[in-house]
Protein backbone atom coordinates (compact mmCIF):
# COMPACT_ATOMS: atom_id res chain seq x y z
CA UNK A 1 0.00 0.00 0.00
CA UNK A 2 1.02 3.61 -0.58
CA UNK A 3 0.38 6.42 1.89
CA UNK A 4 0.95 10.16 2.06
CA UNK A 5 1.79 11.12 5.64
CA UNK A 6 1.42 14.59 7.08
CA UNK A 7 3.38 14.37 10.30
CA UNK A 8 3.86 17.04 12.97
CA UNK A 9 7.60 17.79 13.24
CA UNK A 10 8.87 19.92 16.10
CA UNK A 11 12.55 20.03 17.14
CA UNK A 12 11.93 20.77 20.81
CA UNK A 13 9.43 22.33 23.22
CA UNK A 14 10.41 25.86 22.19
CA UNK A 15 10.21 25.21 18.41
CA UNK A 16 7.04 26.33 16.62
CA UNK A 17 6.76 23.12 14.59
CA UNK A 18 4.61 22.27 11.57
CA UNK A 19 3.28 19.49 9.38
CA UNK A 20 5.78 17.82 7.02
CA UNK A 21 4.64 15.60 4.14
CA UNK A 22 6.25 12.19 3.55
CA UNK A 23 5.48 9.33 1.17
CA UNK A 24 5.77 5.64 2.06
CA UNK A 25 5.43 2.80 -0.45
CA UNK A 26 5.26 -1.03 -0.41
CA UNK A 27 3.57 -1.07 2.99
CA UNK A 28 1.93 -4.39 3.88
CA UNK A 29 -1.74 -4.12 4.84
CA UNK A 30 -0.90 -6.27 7.84
CA UNK A 31 1.90 -4.09 9.17
CA UNK A 32 1.05 -2.12 12.26
CA UNK A 33 0.92 1.67 12.26
CA UNK A 34 4.23 1.74 14.14
CA UNK A 35 5.87 -0.70 11.74
CA UNK A 36 4.85 1.68 8.97
CA UNK A 37 6.45 4.57 10.93
CA UNK A 38 9.54 2.39 11.53
CA UNK A 39 9.84 1.92 7.74
CA UNK A 40 9.50 5.68 7.25
CA UNK A 41 12.19 6.30 9.88
CA UNK A 42 14.56 3.84 8.16
CA UNK A 43 14.07 5.85 4.95
CA UNK A 44 14.73 9.11 6.80
CA UNK A 45 17.86 7.75 8.48
CA UNK A 46 19.15 6.56 5.07
CA UNK A 47 18.57 10.10 3.75
CA UNK A 48 20.39 11.58 6.74
CA UNK A 49 17.20 13.17 8.08
CA UNK A 50 16.30 13.14 11.79
CA UNK A 51 13.76 10.29 12.27
CA UNK A 52 10.26 11.03 13.58
CA UNK A 53 10.13 10.76 17.38
CA UNK A 54 7.08 8.95 18.78
CA UNK A 55 6.23 7.21 22.05
CA UNK A 56 5.84 3.42 22.19
CA UNK A 57 6.79 0.66 24.56
CA UNK A 58 4.97 -2.68 24.87
CA UNK A 59 3.33 -2.65 21.42
CA UNK A 60 0.75 -5.01 22.96
CA UNK A 61 -1.95 -2.44 23.78
CA UNK A 62 -1.51 -2.62 27.54
CA UNK A 63 1.10 -0.07 28.66
CA UNK A 64 -0.48 3.24 27.66
CA UNK A 65 2.75 4.68 26.32
CA UNK A 66 1.71 5.16 22.70
CA UNK A 67 -0.35 8.12 21.60
CA UNK A 68 -0.80 9.87 18.19
CA UNK A 69 -3.79 11.86 16.99
CA UNK A 70 -4.45 10.18 13.64
CA UNK A 71 -6.86 11.79 11.13
CA UNK A 72 -8.69 13.65 13.90
CA UNK A 73 -8.94 10.74 16.32
CA UNK A 74 -6.69 9.63 19.19
CA UNK A 75 -5.26 6.17 18.43
CA UNK A 76 -6.73 6.33 14.92
CA UNK A 77 -9.97 5.14 13.34
CA UNK A 78 -10.45 1.81 15.17
CA UNK A 79 -12.58 1.70 18.32
CA UNK A 80 -11.17 0.31 21.56
CA UNK A 81 -7.52 -0.05 20.51
CA UNK A 82 -4.28 1.81 21.09
CA UNK A 83 -2.19 3.03 18.15
CA UNK A 84 0.17 0.05 18.49
CA UNK A 85 -2.78 -2.28 17.80
CA UNK A 86 -3.81 -0.34 14.70
CA UNK A 87 -2.92 -1.88 11.34
CA UNK A 88 -2.61 -0.34 7.90
CA UNK A 89 -5.60 -2.41 6.66
CA UNK A 90 -7.72 0.14 8.55
CA UNK A 91 -6.74 2.75 5.94
CA UNK A 92 -7.50 3.08 2.23
CA UNK A 93 -4.66 2.58 -0.23
CA UNK A 94 -3.30 5.98 -1.24
CA UNK A 95 -4.91 7.72 1.74
CA UNK A 96 -3.43 10.87 3.25
CA UNK A 97 -2.90 10.37 6.97
CA UNK A 98 -2.50 13.27 9.43
CA UNK A 99 -0.40 12.38 12.47
CA UNK A 100 -0.31 14.90 15.31
CA UNK A 101 0.70 14.86 18.98
CA UNK A 102 -1.88 15.05 21.81
CA UNK A 103 -2.90 18.70 22.17
CA UNK A 104 -3.36 20.08 25.67
CA UNK A 105 -1.68 22.89 27.57
CA UNK A 106 -0.90 20.42 30.36
CA UNK A 107 0.78 18.04 27.83
CA UNK A 108 3.58 20.13 26.27
CA UNK A 109 5.25 18.70 23.16
CA UNK A 110 8.80 17.50 23.90
CA UNK A 111 9.71 16.56 20.34
CA UNK A 112 7.70 15.75 17.19
CA UNK A 113 4.87 13.45 18.36
CA UNK A 114 6.05 12.98 21.95
CA UNK A 115 4.27 14.93 24.66
CA UNK A 116 5.08 15.19 28.35
CA UNK A 117 2.26 13.41 30.21
CA UNK A 118 3.75 13.80 33.69
CA UNK A 119 0.69 15.91 34.57
CA UNK A 120 -1.09 12.55 34.95
CA UNK A 121 1.64 11.35 37.33
CA UNK A 122 1.13 14.48 39.45
CA UNK A 123 -2.60 13.71 39.68
CA UNK A 124 -1.86 10.12 40.73
CA UNK A 125 0.72 11.29 43.28
CA UNK A 126 -1.85 13.58 44.85
CA UNK A 127 -4.25 10.76 45.75
CA UNK A 128 -4.11 7.66 43.57
CA UNK A 129 -2.91 5.31 46.29
CA UNK A 130 -4.18 3.34 49.30
CA UNK A 131 -2.48 2.97 52.67
CA UNK A 132 -1.85 -0.63 53.74
CA UNK A 133 -0.45 -2.25 56.84
CA UNK A 134 3.09 -3.49 56.61
CA UNK A 135 3.92 -6.99 57.79
CA UNK A 136 2.91 -10.41 56.56
CA UNK A 137 0.94 -11.05 53.40
CA UNK A 138 -2.80 -11.04 54.21
CA UNK A 139 -4.86 -14.07 53.19
CA UNK A 140 -6.72 -13.75 49.92
CA UNK A 141 -10.33 -12.58 50.27
CA UNK A 142 -9.84 -11.42 53.86
CA UNK A 143 -11.82 -8.32 52.99
CA UNK A 144 -15.08 -9.23 51.25
CA UNK A 145 -15.87 -7.17 48.14
CA UNK A 146 -19.36 -7.28 46.57
CA UNK A 147 -19.08 -8.76 43.06
CA UNK A 148 -20.82 -5.84 41.27
CA UNK A 149 -18.44 -3.37 42.97
CA UNK A 150 -15.45 -5.49 42.10
CA UNK A 151 -16.59 -5.65 38.45
CA UNK A 152 -17.09 -1.87 38.26
CA UNK A 153 -13.74 -1.21 39.99
CA UNK A 154 -12.02 -3.57 37.57
CA UNK A 155 -13.58 -1.81 34.56
CA UNK A 156 -12.33 1.54 35.87
CA UNK A 157 -8.90 0.08 36.66
CA UNK A 158 -8.52 -0.89 32.99
CA UNK A 159 -7.41 2.73 32.37
CA UNK A 160 -3.84 2.70 31.05
CA UNK A 161 -3.37 6.46 31.44
CA UNK A 162 -2.60 7.08 27.76
CA UNK A 163 -4.36 10.45 27.66
CA UNK A 164 -6.65 9.75 24.67
CA UNK A 165 -9.54 11.18 26.74
CA UNK A 166 -7.72 14.52 27.07
CA UNK A 167 -6.67 14.45 23.41
CA UNK A 168 -10.21 13.85 22.11
CA UNK A 169 -12.03 16.20 24.49
CA UNK A 170 -12.95 19.54 22.89
CA UNK A 171 -12.01 21.10 26.24
CA UNK A 172 -8.86 19.01 26.86
CA UNK A 173 -10.48 17.78 30.07
CA UNK A 174 -8.88 14.97 32.08
CA UNK A 175 -12.09 13.98 33.84
CA UNK A 176 -12.37 10.47 32.37
CA UNK A 177 -8.82 9.65 33.51
CA UNK A 178 -9.24 11.14 36.99
CA UNK A 179 -12.70 9.62 37.45
CA UNK A 180 -11.49 6.14 36.48
CA UNK A 181 -8.73 6.38 39.11
CA UNK A 182 -11.16 7.77 41.71
CA UNK A 183 -13.76 5.09 40.89
CA UNK A 184 -11.31 2.23 40.85
CA UNK A 185 -10.23 2.97 44.44
CA UNK A 186 -13.50 4.36 45.84
CA UNK A 187 -15.45 1.23 44.89
CA UNK A 188 -13.21 -1.05 46.95
CA UNK A 189 -13.18 -1.22 50.78
CA UNK A 190 -9.39 -0.78 50.79
CA UNK A 191 -9.84 2.57 49.05
CA UNK A 192 -12.68 3.92 51.21
CA UNK A 193 -10.34 5.01 54.02
CA UNK A 194 -8.90 7.85 51.94
CA UNK A 195 -11.81 8.25 49.51
CA UNK A 196 -12.94 11.69 50.69
CA UNK A 197 -9.47 13.18 50.74
CA UNK A 198 -8.48 11.45 47.51
CA UNK A 199 -11.24 12.84 45.29
CA UNK A 200 -10.73 16.39 46.55
CA UNK A 201 -6.97 16.29 46.14
CA UNK A 202 -7.04 14.69 42.70
CA UNK A 203 -9.66 17.12 41.38
CA UNK A 204 -7.76 20.05 42.86
CA UNK A 205 -4.52 18.89 41.23
CA UNK A 206 -6.30 18.30 37.92
CA UNK A 207 -7.71 21.86 38.02
CA UNK A 208 -4.39 23.43 38.97
CA UNK A 209 -2.59 21.76 36.04
CA UNK A 210 -4.79 23.56 33.52
CA UNK A 211 -6.98 20.75 32.14
CA UNK A 212 -10.37 21.91 30.87
CA UNK A 213 -13.78 21.19 32.33
CA UNK A 214 -16.16 18.44 31.17
CA UNK A 215 -19.00 19.60 28.92
CA UNK A 216 -20.49 16.11 28.52
CA UNK A 217 -19.72 15.58 24.82
CA UNK A 218 -18.48 12.06 25.71
CA UNK A 219 -15.76 12.15 23.06
CA UNK A 220 -13.52 10.61 25.76
CA UNK A 221 -15.73 7.53 26.11
CA UNK A 222 -15.91 7.16 22.32
CA UNK A 223 -12.10 7.29 21.98
CA UNK A 224 -10.88 5.50 25.12
CA UNK A 225 -8.87 2.43 23.98
CA UNK A 226 -10.12 0.62 27.11
CA UNK A 227 -13.71 1.83 26.50
CA UNK A 228 -14.05 3.30 29.98
CA UNK A 229 -17.52 4.66 30.61
CA UNK A 230 -18.49 8.24 31.54
CA UNK A 231 -20.51 6.65 34.35
CA UNK A 232 -17.20 7.00 36.20
CA UNK A 233 -17.32 10.80 35.79
CA UNK A 234 -20.79 10.83 37.37
CA UNK A 235 -19.42 8.69 40.20
CA UNK A 236 -16.48 11.08 40.70
CA UNK A 237 -18.90 14.02 40.83
CA UNK A 238 -20.96 12.17 43.47
CA UNK A 239 -17.85 11.34 45.48
CA UNK A 240 -16.65 14.92 45.23
CA UNK A 241 -19.98 16.46 46.26
CA UNK A 242 -20.39 13.98 49.12
CA UNK A 243 -16.87 14.77 50.34
CA UNK A 244 -17.42 18.53 50.09
CA UNK A 245 -20.82 18.48 51.79
CA UNK A 246 -20.77 15.56 54.23
CA UNK A 247 -17.14 14.77 55.13
CA UNK A 248 -16.51 14.58 58.88
CA UNK A 249 -14.15 17.20 60.25
CA UNK A 250 -11.17 16.18 62.34
CA UNK A 251 -11.55 17.22 65.99
CA UNK A 252 -9.17 19.99 66.95
CA UNK A 253 -7.97 19.26 70.45
CA UNK A 254 -6.24 22.08 72.26
CA UNK A 255 -3.92 21.24 75.12
CA UNK A 256 -3.34 23.60 77.99
CA UNK A 257 -0.58 22.86 80.43
CA UNK B 1 -4.63 22.38 48.26
CA UNK B 2 -2.95 25.29 46.55
CA UNK B 3 -4.16 28.85 46.87
CA UNK B 4 -5.63 29.14 43.37
CA UNK B 5 -8.13 26.36 44.01
CA UNK B 6 -9.31 28.13 47.16
CA UNK B 7 -9.95 31.40 45.40
CA UNK B 8 -11.93 30.03 42.47
CA UNK B 9 -14.60 27.37 42.19
CA UNK B 10 -13.35 23.89 41.36
CA UNK B 11 -14.25 22.42 37.98
CA UNK B 12 -16.87 20.10 39.49
CA UNK B 13 -18.41 22.72 41.81
CA UNK B 14 -18.86 25.19 38.95
CA UNK B 15 -20.42 22.49 36.78
CA UNK B 16 -22.83 21.40 39.52
CA UNK B 17 -23.95 24.98 40.23
CA UNK B 18 -24.50 25.48 36.50
CA UNK B 19 -26.47 22.24 36.27
CA UNK B 20 -28.71 23.05 39.26
CA UNK B 21 -29.37 26.58 38.00
CA UNK B 22 -30.13 25.10 34.58
CA UNK B 23 -32.54 22.54 36.02
CA UNK B 24 -34.38 25.36 37.81
CA UNK B 25 -34.70 27.21 34.48
CA UNK B 26 -35.98 23.97 32.95
CA UNK B 27 -38.84 23.88 35.50
CA UNK B 28 -39.62 27.56 34.91
CA UNK B 29 -39.86 27.05 31.14
CA UNK B 30 -42.74 24.60 31.67
CA UNK B 31 -44.65 27.19 33.73
CA UNK B 32 -43.94 29.85 31.11
CA UNK B 33 -45.08 27.52 28.32
CA UNK B 34 -48.29 26.71 30.20
CA UNK B 35 -49.15 30.39 30.48
CA UNK B 36 -48.24 31.18 26.88
CA UNK B 37 -50.46 28.39 25.57
CA UNK B 38 -53.39 30.28 27.13
CA UNK B 39 -52.86 32.76 24.26
CA UNK B 40 -54.51 30.16 22.06
CA UNK B 41 -57.72 30.18 24.14
CA UNK B 42 -60.48 31.84 22.19
CA UNK B 43 -61.56 34.19 24.97
CA UNK B 44 -60.07 37.50 23.92
CA UNK B 45 -57.06 36.98 26.17
CA UNK B 46 -59.01 36.72 29.42
CA UNK B 47 -57.33 33.59 30.79
CA UNK B 48 -53.88 34.66 29.57
CA UNK B 49 -54.22 38.08 31.20
CA UNK B 50 -55.43 36.49 34.43
CA UNK B 51 -52.42 34.13 34.51
CA UNK B 52 -49.98 36.94 33.64
CA UNK B 53 -51.57 39.08 36.35
CA UNK B 54 -51.14 36.29 38.89
CA UNK B 55 -47.46 35.90 37.94
CA UNK B 56 -46.92 39.66 38.29
CA UNK B 57 -48.63 40.16 41.66
CA UNK B 58 -48.38 36.94 43.69
CA UNK B 59 -45.86 37.35 46.52
CA UNK B 60 -44.47 33.79 46.31
CA UNK B 61 -43.94 34.19 42.56
CA UNK B 62 -42.17 37.50 43.22
CA UNK B 63 -39.65 35.72 45.44
CA UNK B 64 -39.16 33.07 42.75
CA UNK B 65 -38.64 35.84 40.22
CA UNK B 66 -35.51 36.90 42.12
CA UNK B 67 -34.35 33.26 42.30
CA UNK B 68 -35.02 32.89 38.58
CA UNK B 69 -32.98 35.94 37.59
CA UNK B 70 -30.23 34.85 39.97
CA UNK B 71 -30.25 31.35 38.47
CA UNK B 72 -30.17 32.71 34.94
CA UNK B 73 -27.25 35.03 35.69
CA UNK B 74 -25.30 32.32 37.51
CA UNK B 75 -25.92 29.83 34.67
CA UNK B 76 -24.76 32.32 32.03
CA UNK B 77 -21.82 33.68 34.00
CA UNK B 78 -20.36 30.27 34.90
CA UNK B 79 -21.12 28.98 31.39
CA UNK B 80 -19.08 31.77 29.80
CA UNK B 81 -16.28 31.51 32.39
CA UNK B 82 -15.98 27.73 31.98
CA UNK B 83 -16.06 28.03 28.17
CA UNK B 84 -13.16 30.47 28.21
CA UNK B 85 -11.19 28.30 30.65
CA UNK B 86 -11.86 25.27 28.44
CA UNK B 87 -10.63 27.04 25.34
CA UNK B 88 -7.46 28.13 27.13
CA UNK B 89 -6.67 24.53 28.09
CA UNK B 90 -5.68 23.74 24.48
CA UNK B 91 -3.45 26.65 23.40
CA UNK B 92 -2.19 24.87 20.24
CA UNK B 93 -5.08 23.38 18.27
CA UNK B 94 -5.16 20.35 15.96
CA UNK B 95 -4.61 20.76 12.20
CA UNK B 96 -7.10 18.01 11.38
CA UNK B 97 -10.66 18.52 12.55
CA UNK B 98 -11.97 16.15 15.20
CA UNK B 99 -13.55 12.98 13.84
CA UNK B 100 -14.59 11.62 17.25
CA UNK B 101 -18.14 10.30 17.34
CA UNK B 102 -20.08 12.65 19.60
CA UNK B 103 -23.49 14.22 19.52
CA UNK B 104 -22.96 17.38 17.41
CA UNK B 105 -25.35 19.36 19.64
CA UNK B 106 -23.22 18.72 22.74
CA UNK B 107 -20.25 20.51 21.18
CA UNK B 108 -22.17 23.70 20.50
CA UNK B 109 -23.83 24.42 23.85
CA UNK B 110 -22.00 27.74 24.13
CA UNK B 111 -23.22 28.80 20.66
CA UNK B 112 -26.84 27.72 21.16
CA UNK B 113 -26.70 29.40 24.56
CA UNK B 114 -25.62 32.69 22.95
CA UNK B 115 -28.55 32.54 20.50
CA UNK B 116 -30.97 31.94 23.38
CA UNK B 117 -29.35 34.84 25.25
CA UNK B 118 -29.85 37.19 22.27
CA UNK B 119 -33.51 36.18 22.14
CA UNK B 120 -33.80 36.80 25.88
CA UNK B 121 -32.47 40.34 25.44
CA UNK B 122 -35.15 41.00 22.79
CA UNK B 123 -37.73 39.36 25.02
CA UNK B 124 -36.83 41.57 27.98
CA UNK B 125 -36.98 44.72 25.84
CA UNK B 126 -40.37 43.66 24.45
CA UNK B 127 -42.02 42.63 27.71
CA UNK B 128 -40.22 42.92 31.02
CA UNK B 129 -38.72 46.38 30.49
CA UNK B 130 -42.04 47.59 29.07
CA UNK B 131 -43.79 46.35 32.21
CA UNK B 132 -41.23 48.10 34.42
CA UNK B 133 -41.72 51.29 32.38
CA UNK B 134 -38.10 51.37 31.15
CA UNK B 135 -39.16 50.98 27.52
CA UNK B 136 -42.17 52.79 26.08
CA UNK B 137 -44.94 50.42 24.92
CA UNK B 138 -46.13 50.69 21.29
CA UNK B 139 -48.94 53.14 20.59
CA UNK B 140 -52.31 51.98 21.83
CA UNK B 141 -51.01 49.25 24.13
CA UNK B 142 -51.07 49.69 27.89
CA UNK B 143 -47.73 48.63 29.43
CA UNK B 144 -49.28 45.86 31.54
CA UNK B 145 -51.27 44.47 28.61
CA UNK B 146 -49.10 41.46 27.65
CA UNK B 147 -51.89 39.91 25.56
CA UNK B 148 -52.15 42.75 23.03
CA UNK B 149 -48.37 43.14 23.06
CA UNK B 150 -48.01 39.44 22.13
CA UNK B 151 -50.60 39.58 19.38
CA UNK B 152 -48.96 42.69 17.94
CA UNK B 153 -45.53 40.99 17.92
CA UNK B 154 -46.76 37.73 16.41
CA UNK B 155 -48.56 39.58 13.64
CA UNK B 156 -45.09 40.76 12.56
CA UNK B 157 -43.66 38.01 10.30
CA UNK B 158 -40.07 39.12 10.94
CA UNK B 159 -40.48 38.85 14.69
CA UNK B 160 -42.15 35.44 14.34
CA UNK B 161 -39.22 34.21 12.24
CA UNK B 162 -36.66 35.33 14.85
CA UNK B 163 -38.83 33.73 17.51
CA UNK B 164 -39.05 30.40 15.68
CA UNK B 165 -35.31 30.21 14.97
CA UNK B 166 -34.52 31.05 18.61
CA UNK B 167 -36.74 28.25 19.85
CA UNK B 168 -35.18 25.71 17.49
CA UNK B 169 -31.83 26.54 19.11
CA UNK B 170 -33.38 26.47 22.58
CA UNK B 171 -34.58 22.96 21.72
CA UNK B 172 -31.04 21.96 20.68
CA UNK B 173 -29.69 23.44 23.92
CA UNK B 174 -32.27 21.68 26.11
CA UNK B 175 -31.90 18.32 24.37
CA UNK B 176 -28.33 18.03 25.60
CA UNK B 177 -28.75 20.18 28.72
CA UNK B 178 -31.19 18.08 30.70
CA UNK B 179 -29.37 14.76 30.33
CA UNK B 180 -26.00 16.46 30.86
CA UNK B 181 -27.24 18.14 34.06
CA UNK B 182 -28.16 14.76 35.52
CA UNK B 183 -24.74 13.37 34.58
CA UNK B 184 -23.08 16.38 36.23
CA UNK B 185 -24.90 16.03 39.53
CA UNK B 186 -23.80 12.39 39.51
CA UNK B 187 -27.01 10.71 38.36
CA UNK B 188 -25.83 8.34 35.66
CA UNK B 189 -26.67 4.72 36.23
CA UNK B 190 -27.61 1.89 33.88
CA UNK B 191 -30.94 1.57 35.66
CA UNK B 192 -32.28 4.97 34.69
CA UNK B 193 -29.89 6.75 32.29
CA UNK B 194 -31.99 5.55 29.34
CA UNK B 195 -35.12 7.07 30.88
CA UNK B 196 -33.29 10.34 31.56
CA UNK B 197 -32.06 10.52 27.95
CA UNK B 198 -35.53 9.89 26.50
CA UNK B 199 -37.10 12.35 28.97
CA UNK B 200 -34.50 14.95 28.01
CA UNK B 201 -35.27 14.62 24.30
CA UNK B 202 -39.03 14.63 24.89
CA UNK B 203 -38.78 17.67 27.14
CA UNK B 204 -36.76 19.57 24.51
CA UNK B 205 -39.26 18.67 21.77
CA UNK B 206 -42.30 19.54 23.90
CA UNK B 207 -40.92 22.89 25.09
CA UNK B 208 -39.52 24.01 21.73
CA UNK B 209 -42.54 22.93 19.68
CA UNK B 210 -44.97 24.12 22.37
CA UNK B 211 -43.65 27.67 22.12
CA UNK B 212 -43.38 27.45 18.33
CA UNK B 213 -47.03 26.43 17.93
CA UNK B 214 -48.11 29.90 19.07
CA UNK B 215 -46.79 32.05 16.17
CA UNK B 216 -47.91 29.37 13.66
CA UNK B 217 -51.39 29.48 15.14
CA UNK B 218 -51.48 33.26 14.90
CA UNK B 219 -50.23 33.19 11.28
CA UNK B 220 -52.70 30.49 10.23
CA UNK B 221 -55.84 31.31 12.22
CA UNK B 222 -55.80 35.04 12.99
Amino acid sequence: MIFTLKIWRQKNAADKGGLVTYKVEDISADSSFFEMLDILNQQLIAQGVDPVAFDHDCREGICGTCSLYINGRPHGPLKGVTTCQLHMRSFRNGETIFVEPWRCGAFPVIKDLIVDRSAFDKIIQSGGYVSVNSGGIPDANTIPVPKPDSDAAFDAAACIGCGACVASCPNASAMLFVSSKVSHLALLPQGRVEAERRVQKMVSTMDSLGFGNCSNTYACEAECPKEISVVNIARMNREYLAAKIFAEKEKQISFSL
Amino acid sequence: MDSSSRTRLSSITSKVIMALAGLFLVMFLLVHLGINLLLLANDGGQSFTAAAGFMATNQVIKIFEVVLFGGLLVHMFIGVAVSFRNRASRPVRYQHKSMSETSPLSRYMFHSGIIVFIFLVLHFIDFYFVKLGLVAPPAGVERHDFYRRSILLFSDKGYSAVYLVSFIFLGFHLNHAVQAAFQTIGMNHNKYIGTIKVASILYAIIVASGFMVIPFWFILFR
